[in-house]
């Protein structure tokens, strides 16, 4: 009876797939914003991100995307409320997915935030002036020149986080998305056999950790490209 | 550069994929999807069930579009009350307690409590024989606060969902499960289920349990409710009822 | 306000095992599980972590292979997902049932805690071996060279060195393995994110349950983190770059 179910559970995989890409894009933004203010003059902006890679990291994930997930729904609906005087707006449905990824891209903004702050200071400071003094804008030098150096620094915690993002994405199954997680527990409650469906789930999540892997390490090697190693391999 | 940021900011406000609903032209329903017979999920992926086909029949009546919003049961009325759905068709029971919140219908069908037990258990259904007893529940429903409150001194686990708390009742991690009478006794009749069965008889706590299950809006959508005790009138006058109740059940179960 | 705090008072006790008729501290739900599933895997998983990192970097294969695979499975799941595995997979086998360890796995606690265990061993064992690894080869060359026995050497030499090095990365697997008890709320357990939820079922407001939640889950964070950085201080010292007042200090 097992056999019916299991091309429902791995069809999952897109979903949990689509969930943790879109997460990662949202943390990506948000820890190279967070990055940079924390590495700013401004002491207010030093200050916001300072708490929010603090209080982020320092809360489960659960917990966070349990208090977002319901907690934001009714801060929308007063919004909702205020903007119903001047517009025709009953309400703002969010679906589930959605407010799954911008949760968890949240929280792994925090995590990105360290580790790219790490990375950005890495880069030596010279490439910076050298780069002022070329006449270039402030964002002409961050992209073009920060930006591509800090790559390879950050890529050891960035493949670090992204492993840590696609395993809590088992959690979005708690907000009701039918994701790998929500299919399996599906599953098993029609077949009662536990062990094969989350056996077939951790298939699946080891699958995706390897690949993953493997295409870091590719880019890993892309990016390190004449840099000179301590060690010769 | 300030294309780039342009089109970013695009995306990024398509992606937070907001529906404005402009009028109330699609009803959401908001439902559990793990409660056989009443609400489950096929390997399909789709919803079936008596609640599920009573909210077909119901919103034709109503001449409404109908799309269910699944929830698990602890978020159901949470997701109600923060609009994410507008009425609730997934057997709740209409208790004070939840009348406070909620405006409710008229009741669409009544059930009974049962503890279910191993064919070999000896369990009393009293006080003092089920003291110190591991009884599962599923949480957030009116057999959770009845066990708890009626039944001091029993060792309580609490369970997300139904088939979670069977599950745990076949590999005899818990010593009985307090559910309904309308779910488990399609349980009992399953291959896992052989060796267990009724303990003790079929009742109903008014004070715990309510008035039978009705649906669910919220407190100010009276004309909404209005206007669903009108379409299960119909539905009662012209028998679909009575066919879709035949069809889970061997008869009529708003009785 | 005045409601935010009556309600503050009577949901507050819930974390701390008590309720607002009985005392703190009365029941073990609530922080005390908290503590309890993370203290005991953490003490566990060290000292198991231990001897498993040398048979990681063992040279022999069939001692490091059955290793690594054991820490690619543990590490490249879900925490929860082996949860259910242990809670709900293992329940379904009669030879399971049958044996005597079913008198622990069927309770839940105990289910929980193998697999914080296991689970922490792994990441654990993973900084310990990767440390040991980067352990210069000339501390082995004198090493032998004073003719220290293996014993002898990965005990006095190695090992610290190795423990020390790992302390930076094993403080965010502490934190990593506090964060990861807040799922045994899924598994009928009633932890600090248990008792969150149950509120929040009973009372529809989601903003003082997980915010208490958060907040003490936070303090342990920060706990956790200056417990580290005072042991950082002391074992980590040699590696703190020379300032003109360390300078100062030593003279």
């Amino acid at each position: 009876m097992m056999h019916l179910y299991l091309e429902h559970i791995v069809a999952g995989v897109g979903v949990t797939l689509l969930i943790a890409l879109g997460s990662l894009l949202i943390a990506i933004v948000l820890g190279l914003f967070g990055a940079v203010c924390k590495l700013s003059d401004f002491k207010l902006l030093h200050l916001v991100s300072d708490a929010y890679s603090t209080i982020v990291r320092g809360v489960p994930e659960l917990v966070w995307m349990l208090f977002l997930f319901f907690g934001a729904q009714i801060w929308l609906n007063q919004l909702i409320g205020w903007l119903n005087g001047w517009m025709e707006v009953d309400s703002i449905d969010i679906d589930p997915m959605i407010a799954g990824i911008v949760t968890i891209g949240f929280i792994y903004g925090a995590y990105m935030t360290e580790t790219f702050r790490g990375a950005l200071l890495a880069v030596p400071a010279g490439q910076r002036e050298a780069g002022l003094s070329l006449g270039m804008s402030r964002f002409q030098v961050f992209f073009r020149i920060i930006l591509p150096q800090m790559v390879v620094h950050a890529l050891p915690g960035f493949a670090n986080n992204w492993m840590v993002l696609v395993k809590s994405t088992a959690l979005v199954s708690v907000l009701g998305v039918s994701d790998l997680m929500h299919r399996a527990s599906l599953a098993k409650s029609a077949t009662g056999n536990a062990f094969g469906v989350y056996l077939a789930v951790c298939l699946v999540y080891l699958a995706i950790t390897s690949v993953s892997i493997w295409l870091l390490r590719l880019c890993e090697q892309r990016f390190s490209r004449g840099i000179r190693k301590a060690v010769s391999a | 550069m300030t294309m780039i940021f342009r089109k970013f900011g695009l995306a990024l406000l398509l992606l937070t994929g907001m529906s404005l609903a402009l009028a109330q032209q699609t009803l959401r329903i908001g439902i559990e999807g793990e409660y056989p017979p009443f609400n489950q999920i096929d390997q399909n992926g789709s919803l079936v069930g008596f609640d599920v086909d009573i909210t077909h029949a119901l919103c034709a009546e109503m001449k409404v579009q109908c799309k269910f919003v699944v929830q698990s049961w602890n978020g159901i009325i949470p997701a109600l009350l923060s609009n994410k759905s507008d009425l609730i068709i997934s057997s709740m029971a209409i208790t004070e307690k939840r009348k406070e919140m909620l405006a409710f219908s008229n009741p669409y069908y009544f059930e009974r409590a049962i503890f279910v037990a191993a064919k070999k258990s000896t369990l009393q259904i009293t006080p003092e024989g089920l003291k110190g007893k591991v009884i599962g529940v599923q949480g957030a429903t009116v057999f959770e606060k009845m066990l708890k409150e009626k039944y001091p001194g029993i060792n309580v686990r609490v369970y997300t969902a139904v088939s979670d708390h069977n599950l745990d009742l076949v590999s005899g991690r818990i010593d009985a499960v307090l559910g309904s009478d309308l779910v488990m006794k399609p349980w009992l009749s399953s291959a896992d289920a052989a060796n267990f069965e009724i303990k003790g008889a079929p009742f109903v706590d008014v004070k715990y349990m309510g008035y039978g299950a009705g649906i669910a809006a919220r407190k100010s959508d009276t004309a909404l409710i209005a206007k669903v005790n009108a379409a299960l009138e119909a539905l009662h006058k012209n028998g679909q009822f009575d066919a879709i109740s035949k069809k889970y059940f061997k008869d009529d179960i708003s009785h | 306000m005045n409601e935010l705090i009556s309600q503050l008072q009577t949901e507050l006790p819930d974390f701390f095992g008590g309720s607002t008729d009985t005392a703190l501290f009365s029941t073990s739900d609530g922080l005390i599980l908290t503590l309890l599933l993370q203290l005991i895997p953490m003490a566990l998983g060290l000292a198991l972590s231990i001897p498993l990192a040398f048979a990681r970097n063992a040279t022999s294969v069939w001692i490091a292979k059955p290793v690594w695979m054991y820490t690619c499975l543990f590490r490249g799941t879900p925490m929860l997902v082996q949860l259910f595995l242990i809670y709900y997979g293992l329940a379904q086998f009669d030879i399971v049932k049958d044996s005597s360890l079913w008198d622990y796995l069927r309770d839940p606690y105990c289910c929980a805690l193998l697999t914080f265990t296991l689970n922490t061993t792994a990441y654990t064992m993973e900084i310990l071996a990767g440390q040991l690894r980067g352990i210069d080869w000339r501390e082995i060359e004198a090493a032998q060279s004073l003719g220290m026995s293996r014993w002898k050497m990965n005990m006095h030499i190695v090992l610290p060195s190795a423990l020390r090095r790992s302390l930076p990365a094993y403080s965010n697997e502490v934190i990593m393995l506090l964060h990861g008890t807040s799922i045994v709320s899924l598994v009928t357990l009633t932890d600090i994110t248990g008792v969150a939820r149950h509120i929040y079922s009973d009372t529809y407001n989601p903003f003082e349950p997980f915010m208490i939640a958060g907040a003490i889950y936070l303090m342990l964070t920060w706990l956790i983190t200056r417990i580290f950085m005072k042991m950082e201080r002391r074992w980590l010292a040699f590696l703190k770059p020379i300032t003109a007042n360390s300078r100062a200090k030593t003279q």
